[in-house]
């Protein structure tokens, strides 16, 4: 998969420059994860830097950790990752979106591995990280333990595992199904499937399962007044995040 | 292995400095501290010479500084210098008035006694905070000053925004911050439009010496021809601004001085004794100028260059002091969380919380030079009534104390 890369002619170039310019416009297509991107991010660099003892107003202050992201897309999550100093490898189980993701990386001027892989495909091969990246991946998986499992064991002894998912209750149906897909039209009818959404307690079980131990959960909330997202201690019944770490 | 896939053309940047900011006035060099704390470098790149700027003369001018610009100031490290020399304003008394009226009919009156904040605001001359902004930009190793230095030209690419001076030096920097007045060239290069209207007034500044103290007081009267404030000085000094049909203050600007006083006193009364000039006379005509977009491709406009505000309510510096604080706030918060400072995403940001504010305050100015410049008897009257059934009802002062002191408004971090 690695090989074609460096053989790439300018033209496709040119394609995947454009594709990468519609991943990365704040008013395109990608938009509801652009807005949501700086409250996942503000998580993660947290927690980040509590679990690894960083400094984030320093330079580079993720320099030395190995960081993977499942379901890296245009590289939202990775670029960031990358410019703070982490060693970055994004995964993505669409093949279109490798080559996207690398030719923003590169106007970025950021040294990104994107690679066409899964998760359970690295946990094979024996990968090893500090942190896993698991944004809003598990609500599309068909078997969420082995899928956790994956991720538990890519991970180094004391390393993170961020995970983030949809809450399955009647408020969650309404707000992502009705409300995301078919009143605002944020994302493609049929994204998601309400019955495969996790309640926080369901998911703190399946981790505990997978060999990581939770330690934290947060739910993002959407402010219709200031249009904009932020992370709640109380309200996880729609979007929510967690933290564990591995023994 | 890591990397393993080479990205097919790794198109890595060398910037001289994360941000380049063109102009070395009072916001140029507050924007460039604010930065600075967040980790950026910073390339300060003035028009003006460094003496020009280091003169060490009262001119004049002063500022009155709302109590969140105050708050900034602080977190920037200057009120320590600057507080001996900076004027609580504890009171503020607006009052309708006709030549000779002096202050007959007294209208609104605003003590911060009932504000627990304190002061609503400081009066600070221009040389003091124009040294004390000076001073900390000489210290801080992140900063690299240029003086006397002539942008001609600008260019962006996906990657970079390069400045080219005069002599031909570049400095190429992730974003650009346009802090360069009311004329901003670097609106105009980047083809930012501007939306403005002037008024047929002129503003007449000076400084002047009385017999009697302010006690702290800052008097606004509301005369046919436009607004007159007086402003408290340290000592017996206060600043005055007022303003007249535009051909008339050329012509009172040309007089002697002892003629202009002849033509002030009358404005005000004698509630400070004997006046005279404490420094120069200045003019400023009045206009408003608003830039249609504050952002482009890896450019940021902030003060003037984003909005010339009438200096009616004193909000030009504080407005400009707020966009300062606003966009450090918002480039700090996209450094830490890893994102590309100068991408869209980050800027549209600084867009958006700033916009309802200048809006509001460029709308509310002209109106209310608009209401408070005219002499028809009715209109004298609903100002008459106004003003009373204002100070009638304390919540409704306290709100318009709160605004005056910039309280209002989702806050930035360096004015909370």
């Amino acid at each position: 998969m690695t090989d074609t890369q460096t053989t790439v002619d300018p033209a496709e170039v040119a394609k995947f420059e454009a594709m990468a310019a519609e991943w990365w416009d704040p008013k395109g297509k990608f938009k509801p994860l652009h807005m949501l991107n700086p409250c996942r991010l503000d998580y993660i660099t947290s927690q980040i830097a509590a679990e690894f003892d960083r400094d984030l107003s320093a330079e580079s202050p993720f320099a030395g950790l190995r960081l993977l992201d499942i379901g890296c897309g245009g590289g939202l999550l990775s670029e960031p990752m990358a410019r703070l100093g982490a060693t970055v490898v994004g995964v993505d189980a669409a093949e279109r979106n490798i080559p996207v993701a690398q030719a923003h990386a590169a106007q970025s001027g950021l040294d990104i591995d994107y690679r066409h892989n899964t998760a359970e495909a690295l946990a094979a091969a024996g990968e090893q990280f500090d942190i896993v990246l698991n944004m809003e991946v598990v609500e599309h998986v068909a078997d969420p333990l082995a899928y956790l499992t994956a991720c538990a064991q890519l991970l180094k002894s004391g390393g993170l595992h961020i995970c983030s998912t949809l809450n399955r209750n009647p408020k969650s149906f309404m707000m992502a199904i009705v409300g995301a897909e078919h009143v605002m039209r944020w994302l493609p009818k049929g994204t998601h499937e309400w019955s495969k959404f996790i309640t926080p307690d369901e998911l703190f079980d399946l981790l505990s399962k997978s060999g990581v131990t939770p330690v934290d959960r947060k739910g993002m909330v959407f402010n219709p007044i200031t249009w904009s997202w932020s992370l709640s201690d109380r309200d996880l019944s729609v979007n929510y995040v967690t933290a564990s770490v591995k023994p | 292995m890591d990397n393993a896939a080479k990205a097919p053309i790794l198109q890595t940047m060398n910037y001289d400095s994360d941000i380049a900011i063109v102009g070395g006035g009072l916001n140029g060099t507050a924007m460039a501290l604010a930065l600075v704390r967040s980790g950026l470098s910073v390339t300060l790149i003035d028009a003006a010479s460094l003496p020009t700027r280091a003169a060490p003369d009262f001119d004049g001018r002063s500022y009155a500084l709302a109590l969140t610009s105050k708050r900034m100031l602080a977190a920037l490290g200057l009120w320590d210098g600057l507080s001996e020399n900076a004027q609580p304003m504890n009171q503020i008394k607006v009052t309708d008035g006709r030549i000779n009226d002096g202050h007959a009919f007294l209208g609104l009156h605003f003590d911060a006694a009932e504000l627990e904040e304190g002061p609503m605001g400081y009066m600070v001359e221009d040389r003091h905070l124009r040294h004390a902004l000076l001073d900390a930009v000489e210290a801080e190793p992140n900063i690299t000053h240029m003086s006397a230095a002539r942008v001609v030209a600008q260019e962006v690419t996906t990657t970079a925004a390069t400045l080219t001076l005069e002599d031909g030096k570049t400095v190429t920097a992730r974003v650009i911050i346009g802090a360069d007045g009311r004329q901003s060239g670097t609106a105009e290069r980047a083809g930012i439009s501007r939306t403005g209207w002037s008024y047929d007034q002129t503003a007449l500044v000076c400084a002047i010496a009385h017999e009697k103290p302010h006690q702290g007081i800052a008097h606004q009267f509301f005369m046919p021809s436009g607004p007159l404030a007086i402003l408290p000085l340290k000592g017996n000094r206060s600043s005055i601004v007022w303003s007249e049909k535009s051909d008339l203050a050329q012509q009172i600007n040309g007089l002697s001085d002892e003629k202009y006083l002849q033509i002030l006193r009358p404005r005000f009364g004698d509630f400070l004794g004997e006046i005279s000039l404490a420094g120069a006379r200045f003019t400023y005509p009045l206009n408003l100028t608003l830039a249609n977009s504050v952002i482009s491709d890896r450019l940021v406009l902030v003060g003037d260059a984003a909005h010339g505000m009438h200096p009616i309510a004193g909000q030009g510096l504080n407005a400009g002091l707020k966009d300062i604080a606003v966009l450090a706030q918002v480039m700090d918060e996209a450094k830490r969380r890893g994102e590309d400072i100068a991408s869209p995403l980050v800027l549209e940001r600084y867009a958006e919380w700033r916009s309802f504010d200048v809006a509001t305050l460029a709308a509310a100015t002209d109106v209310f030079n608009r209401l408070f410049s005219n002499d028809s008897s009715l209109l004298r009257l609903g100002r008459d009534l106004g003003m009373k059934a204002v100070n009638a009802m304390p919540n409704l002062r306290r709100g318009f104390m709160r605004e005056a002191a910039g309280l209002t408004g989702e806050l930035p971090a360096l004015m909370r």
